[in-house]
C-alpha cells in the first residue's frame, strides 16, 4: 500500500521543510524580524518535551498501566504553574550571567566550578544518549512497520538490520547535519538559535495535528464516538485494567513518584533547559506559556486512551505491540495518507527531541568537558591560540556528530539485550539528580560546591546501581543472583530492594533512594563546608537575582591588574575581530571609555569580558581563560562580605540619606543659632565697652574744658574714670581669656593650690563690689582641706566670676551671699548661694553656654559680657570638675562646683 | 504589593491545590471501575480537573487585580 519510496520521499520532503523553516528563522532573525518572538512559538517549542516516547509510547503505557501515563504530563503542568516564580528566576539569572547550559548554570552557581560542570555534563550525556537512541529506534521501527505491513507486527529486533539499510541511520546523519548547520552558527552559545526554534515549533505543530488526526479517525471513523468506543471496551473484561490505576500495593506511590519525577524533568532535561531558558526571547512569554504548554499536553493526550482501547479491541489475541497502535490502526483501515501523516508526526516528535537535545549536549561537552581539559593542558597553550573561536565551533560540531552516532549505535548494538521501553523514565531519573543542586542553589545561599558535588555523585551512583545496572542482568552480563541475593550475597544491597526497602516499583525505588541520598548529601555537606569567596558572591547573585538590576552593574568582585589590549586580543581570539569590536563599542557606549587613552582595565570591564567569554565557553572555562591574562589578587572572604554589605547598604541608602539630611538640617539650625548668639554677643560687648568709654571721655572733657572745677570734684571724676577704666580692662581681659581657653592657647600655671586660700583671695578681690551694693557675705570654710594641683589664678578668677554673678542678681542692701567649702569623699565641693531673683529651669540649661545672658523680667539684660559663667565652667572642667546650678525663680540660686582631689593635672604638675 | 507578587501568590496557591488534586489520596477517590457519561471515571476526572486547572491559570494570569484600570 505504501511503498518504501513513497515514505522516503515524504520523509525527505518533510526534512526539507524543516531546513527551510530553520533557514527562514535564521534569515528573519538576521533581518531583525524575529519570528520566534511570540509566546505561541515559545510554548510550541517547549512541546519538544513530547517525544516519540509520547507519540508512540503513551498508548503502550495506557494499555499496561491505565491512566498512569498522564502523570508524565500532569507534573510539568504543575511545575509550569510555578513558572512565574521558578523559571523566571532561572531566565533572569541565565541572561545576566550568560549561561549556556544546565551544566553551566550549576557550575556558575557554585563558584564557576570546572569540576561540577564536568560532573553534570557527564551525568547528562550518560542519561540522555539512550533517550536519543530511543527516538532513533522509533523512526527505524515505524519505517519497518510501514514497509513490511502486514507481515511485520512485532519489530522487536530492529537492531538486526544492517545500519546502512536502516532509515534511522540516515535520519541520524541528516539530524546531525541539521544541528551542525543551524545549531552552531555562532561561537556564543547564549545566542538564540532562531532557526532551530522555528523548526522545533513547526515540528510540535505537526506532531499534535498528526496525533489529533489519528485520534479523531479512530474515535469517529472506526467507532461512533467516545460512547461507542468505551461501551465496547467495557464489555471486554480483559480491558478493565486499563481504566483504573489498580489497587496493587505501591500503585499510588508510583503515581506520586512519577508526578514528582516529571515535575523535575521539565526543568532539568537539557533540551527543556535549552528551549525554555537559553532560547527564550522575553520573560513576558512565560505568562502565556504557563497555560499554553499544559493545554498542548492535554490536547496531545486526549486520544491516547481511545487509541489504546481501539487497538486492544481491534487486535485482540494478535501479537501486536501496543506502542505501534497509532500507526497500525490507520494502516489496517487502509488510510494511506493518514498513516503517512502519523509517520511524519512520529518522526517530527523524534527529530525535534534529537536536534535540541544534541545541541544542548554538544554545548555541555564542548564547554564543560573538552574545553576545561584543553585549557588545563599547559602544553597545548590553548588560551594563547589565535583561532580559538574556530576550534570551539569545530569541537561542537564533533560533539554533535558523536552524540547522535552514539545514540544510533547504542540502540543498534544494545537493542537485542537492553530493553528500551524503560529508558524514558530512567533518563528522567538521571536528570532529576540535578534537582537538589539547581533548585537548592536557586533559593538557598547556604548550598555549597562541596555539597553539590557530593549530592550529585551520591545520586548518580545510586541511579546507576538501581536503574542502569539491573537490566544488564537480563542480557546475561551479570548473574541473576545479583538481583535476588545481592552482590556477594549481601542481601541489603539488592539493587531493587536497597537496604531492604520493599513495596516500590523499580523506578520509584531508584528515584526514592537516589534523590533522598542526593538531597541529604547536598544539604548535609553544605552545612558543614566553608564556601570560598567566589562561591559566596555567586550564591548571593543567584539567589537575590531580582535585587541586582542591571546586566553589568553588580558589585565588581574582582581585584587585580589587567591591560585592556590583553583582554581585547583575548576576545578577538574567541569571538573574532568583528564581534569583539561590536562588543567593545557597546561597552564604551555605556561607560564612556577612551580606548586609546586608558590601558588598565577596571573591574567592571574585566567582568564584562569574562561574561562575554562565558557566553562562548561557559562560566568555568571563561574564568580560567581570563585568569590567564589577568594578574589577579586573591579576594578574601572578608572583602567579599564587605562588598556584599555595601550592596545591602545601598538598598537602605535612601533611608540613611533622609536621616543624614535631617541631621544636616539640625546642624544648620544650630549654626544659625550660634550665629545669632555671636551677633548678640558683639552688640553686648560693644555696648559694654562703649558705656565706660563714653563716661571716661565726657569726664575727661569736663576736666579739660573747666580747669577751674574744684579739687574735690576733680578727685571724684578721676576716681570714676579709674573705676571705668578698670571695668574696661576687666571686660577686655575676660574676652581675651575666653578666646584663649576656647582656642586651647591658654597658658595654665600649674601648681599646688589650697582652695581655702583661693576663696579668701576671691572674696577679697570682690569685696569692693559687695560693699558697694551693701550685700552681706558669709564665708564658711573648714579648718583645712587637702591641696589640689591646678592653676591658682584661674581658680580665683572662677570664684570671682561666681561671686560677681551672685552680686549682679542680688537686691541692694537685702542681698545675702553664702560661700561654703566642704570635702565630699574624693572631691572638694564649693557652693555660692545667693537670695537673688533666681533662674528659670529653661535658663538653667543654657546658662553656661557662651554668649548667653539671661534676661529677667523688669531688669532687662544684666551688665557684663555673658562670658563669665562660660569661662568659669571651662576652668572647672579643666581641673576635671563639674559645675551645676540649682535655682527656682524668686528663691535665689546656688552654683556648686566640685573638683576631684586628684585632678587630671596632677601628673603634669608634679613635673 | 505589586501585581507580580499577587500573581505569584495566587499561582503558588493553585499549585498546592493541583498537587492535591493530581495525587494520592484524591486520585484514589476516583480510582473505581465506574463509567460516567460513557467515560471511565478516573480518566474523566483527570481530564476535567486538568482542564479546570488550566482555566484557573488563565484567569489568574490574565485577570486584572482590582483597582487597576
Amino acid at each position: 500500500m505504501l511503498s518504501a519510496e513513497t515514505i522516503i520521499f515524504a520523509s525527505l520532503c518533510y526534512l526539507g521543510l524543516l531546513f527551510a523553516a530553520a533557514y527562514f528563522g535564521d534569515k528573519s532573525a538576521a533581518a531583525g524580524r524575529s519570528i520566534i518572538n511570540s509566546p505561541y512559538v515559545y510554548a510550541l517549542s517547549l512541546a519538544v518535551y513530547c517525544t516519540a516516547w509520547t507519540f508512540y509510547g503513551s498508548v503502550g503505557r495506557a494499555v499496561q498501566g491505565g491512566p498512569g501515563f498522564l502523570t508524565i504530563y500532569l507534573g510539568p503542568t504543575l511545575t509550569f504553574t510555578l513558572g512565574w516564580f521558578v523559571l523566571r528566576k532561572m531566565l533572569r539569572i541565565s541572561r545576566i550571567h550568560r549561561i549556556t547550559s544546565i551544566a553551566d548554570f550549576i557550575a556558575s552557581r557554585y563558584g564557576k566550578s570546572v569540576i561540577l560542570g564536568g560532573v553534570v555534563s557527564v551525568i547528562a550525556v550518560l542519561g540522555i544518549v539512550p533517550y536519543i537512541s530511543l527516538q532513533l529506534k522509533a523512526i527505524s521501527t515505524s519505517f519497518l512497520l510501514l514497509t513490511r505491513y502486514p507481515g511485520y507486527f512485532m519489530p522487536q529486533h530492529a537492531g538486526r538490520v544492517p545500519f546502512f539499510e536502516d532509515t534511522a541511520f540516515y535520519v541520524a546523519l541528516v539530524m546531525a547535519a541539521f544541528a551542525v548547520l543551524f545549531g552552531t552558527r555562532k561561537v556564543e552559545a547564549t545566542e538564540r538559535h532562531e532557526g532551530i526554534v522555528a523548526a522545533v515549533a513547526l515540528e510540535s505543530l505537526v506532531k499534535l495535528v498528526a496525533f489529533l488526526a489519528v485520534g479523531l479517525f479512530v474515535t469517529y471513523g472506526i467507532y461512533n464516538g467516545f460512547d461507542d468506543l468505551f461501551t465496547q471496551a467495557r464489555s471486554q473484561p480483559e480491558l478493565a485494567a486499563m481504566f483504573t490505576i489498580g489497587d496493587q500495593p505501591g500503585a499510588y506511590t508510583s503515581w506520586t513518584v512519577l508526578v514528582l519525577l516529571s515535575m523535575l524533568a521539565i526543568l532539568l532535561l537539557p533540551r527543556q533547559f535549552q528551549v525554555a531558558v537559553i532560547e527564550n526571547v522575553s520573560e513576558e512569554h512565560l505568562k502565556k506559556a504557563i497555560w499554553l504548554f499544559p493545554l498542548y499536553m492535554l490536547a496531545i493526550n486526549l486520544f491516547v486512551m481511545p487509541v489504546a482501547c481501539a487497538g486492544m479491541l481491534e487486535f485482540a489475541g494478535q501479537a501486536v505491540d501496543p506502542d505501534t497502535f497509532v500507526l497500525i490502526l490507520p494502516l489496517a483501515h487502509h488510510q494511506a495518507q493518514l498513516t503517512l501523516l502519523v509517520f511524519i508526526g512520529g518522526m517530527s516528535a523524534a527529530t525535534g527531541m534529537v536536534i535540541v537535545e544534541t545541541i544542548a549536549l554538544s554545548t555541555m561537552i564542548s564547554n564543560n568537558i573538552v574545553m576545561p581539559l584543553l585549557l588545563h593542558l599547559p602544553a597545548l597553550k590553548m588560551a594563547q591560540r589565535r583561532d580559538f573561536g574556530a576550534w570551539l565551533v569545530a569541537i561542537r560540531h564533533a560533539a554533535i556528530v558523536v552524540t547522535i552516532l552514539l545514540g544510533y549505535f547504542y540502540f543498534h548494538f544494545t537493542a537485542e539485550f537492553y530493553p528500551l521501553v524503560a529508558i524514558g523514565l530512567v533518563s528522567f531519573a538521571g536528570v532529576a539528580q540535578f534537582a537538589p543542586s539547581l533548585l537548592g542553589g536557586l533559593f538557598w545561599k547556604g548550598g555549597s560546591k562541596a555539597g553539590a558535588l557530593c549530592g550529585l555523585t551520591a545520586g548518580f551512583l545510586i541511579w546507576l546501581y538501581t536503574l542502569v545496572l539491573p537490566p544488564l542482568i537480563d542480557a546475561g552480563l551479570l548473574p541473576q543472583a545479583f538481583i535476588t541475593e545481592g552482590p556477594w550475597g549481601l542481601q541489603f544491597l539488592r539493587p531493587f530492594q536497597l537496604f531492604g526497602l520493599k513495596g516500590f516499583d523499580h523506578v520509584s525505588h531508584g528515584v526514592f533512594w537516589s534523590l533522598l541520598l542526593n538531597s541529604a548529601a547536598y544539604v548535609g555537606v553544605s552545612l558543614f563546608s566553608r564556601p570560598s569567596a567566589l562561591e559566596h558572591s555567586q550564591a548571593t547573585m543567584f539567589v537575590d537575582v531580582f535585587r541586582f538590576t542591571g546586566d553589568t552593574d553588580e558589585a565588581p568582585l574582582w581585584r587585580g591588574t589587567a591591560r585592556i589590549p590583553d583582554l581585547k586580543s583575548l576576545l578577538e581570539r574567541f569571538l573574532g575581530p568583528a564581534r569583539t569590536a561590536e562588543a567593545l563599542a557597546q561597552y564604551a557606549n555605556q561607560h564612556t571609555i577612551d580606548w586609546e587613552r586608558s590601558l588598565a582595565a577596571d573591574p567592571g570591564f574585566v567582568t564584562y569580558v569574562e561574561k562575554l567569554l562565558a557566553g562562548a565557553v561557559g562560566s568555568a572555562s571563561a574564568r580560567v581563560v581570563v585568569a590567564s591574562v589577568v594578574k589577579e589578587e586573591p579576594l578574601g572572604i572578608r572583602e567579599v562580605m564587605g562588598i556584599l554589605d555595601e550592596t545591602r547598604q545601598a538598598i537602605t541608602y535612601s533611608r540613611q540619606l533622609m536621616k543624614t539630611s535631617a541631621e544636616l538640617r539640625a546642624a544648620n539650625e544650630r549654626l544659625k543659632e550660634l550665629d545669632r548668639l555671636k551677633d548678640e554677643f558683639l552688640s553686648t560687648v560693644s555696648h559694654e565697652l562703649r558705656t565706660p568709654l563714653t563716661s571716661i571721655q565726657s569726664l575727661a572733657e569736663i576736666l579739660r574744658d573747666y580747669p577751674d572745677t574744684d579739687e574735690q570734684q576733680k578727685q571724684k571724676f578721676l576716681g570714676i574714670m579709674i573705676k571705668e577704666i578698670q571695668r574696661l580692662a576687666r571686660l577686655i581681659n575676660q574676652v581675651l581669656n575666653f578666646q584663649k581657653i576656647e582656642s586651647g592657647r591658654m597658658q595654665w600655671q600649674i601648681g599646688s593650690v589650697d582652695l581655702r586660700k583661693v576663696i579668701e583671695d576671691a572674696v577679697a578681690a570682690s569685696s569692693q563690689l559687695v560693699t558697694n551694693k551693701q550685700i552681706r557675705l558669709q564665708v564658711d570654710l573648714p579648718d583645712a582641706v587637702p591641696a589640689i594641683i591646678g592653676d591658682r589664678d584661674q581658680l580665683i578668677q572662677a570664684m570671682v566670676n561666681l561671686i560677681s554673678n551672685a552680686v549682679k542678681f542680688c537686691e541692694e542692701k537685702t542681698g545675702v551671699i553664702a560661700i561654703a567649702l566642704a570635702r565630699r569623699g574624693d572631691t572638694l565641693r564649693v557652693s555660692v548661694q545667693d537670695n537673688g531673683v533666681g533662674i528659670s529651669a529653661a535658663d538653667q540649661r543654657v546658662i553656661f553656654e557662651q554668649f548667653r545672658q539671661v534676661a529677667t523680667a523688669g531688669r532687662g539684660r544684666p551688665p557684663g559680657s555673658g562670658l563669665g559663667l562660660t569661662i568659669t565652667r571651662r576652668i572647672i572642667e579643666f581641673h576635671g570638675g563639674r559645675i551645676s546650678v540649682e535655682s527656682e525663680p524668686g528663691q535665689g540660686a546656688t552654683f556648686t562646683f566640685e573638683i576631684p582631689l586628684q585632678t587630671p593635672l596632677a601628673a603634669q604638675g608634679g613635673s | 504589593m505589586t501585581r507580580d507578587s499577587i500573581i505569584n501568590k495566587r499561582l503558588i496557591g493553585l499549585f498546592l491545590l493541583g498537587f492535591l488534586l493530581f495525587n494520592y489520596p484524591f486520585v484514589s477517590l476516583f480510582n473505581l471501575p465506574v463509567f460516567v457519561l460513557g467515560f471511565p471515571l478516573l480518566y474523566a476526572y483527570l481530564f476535567a480537573a486538568w482542564a479546570v486547572y488550566i482555566l484557573l491559570i488563565v484567569l489568574i494570569i490574565h485577570s486584572r487585580p482590582r483597582g487597576e484600570s
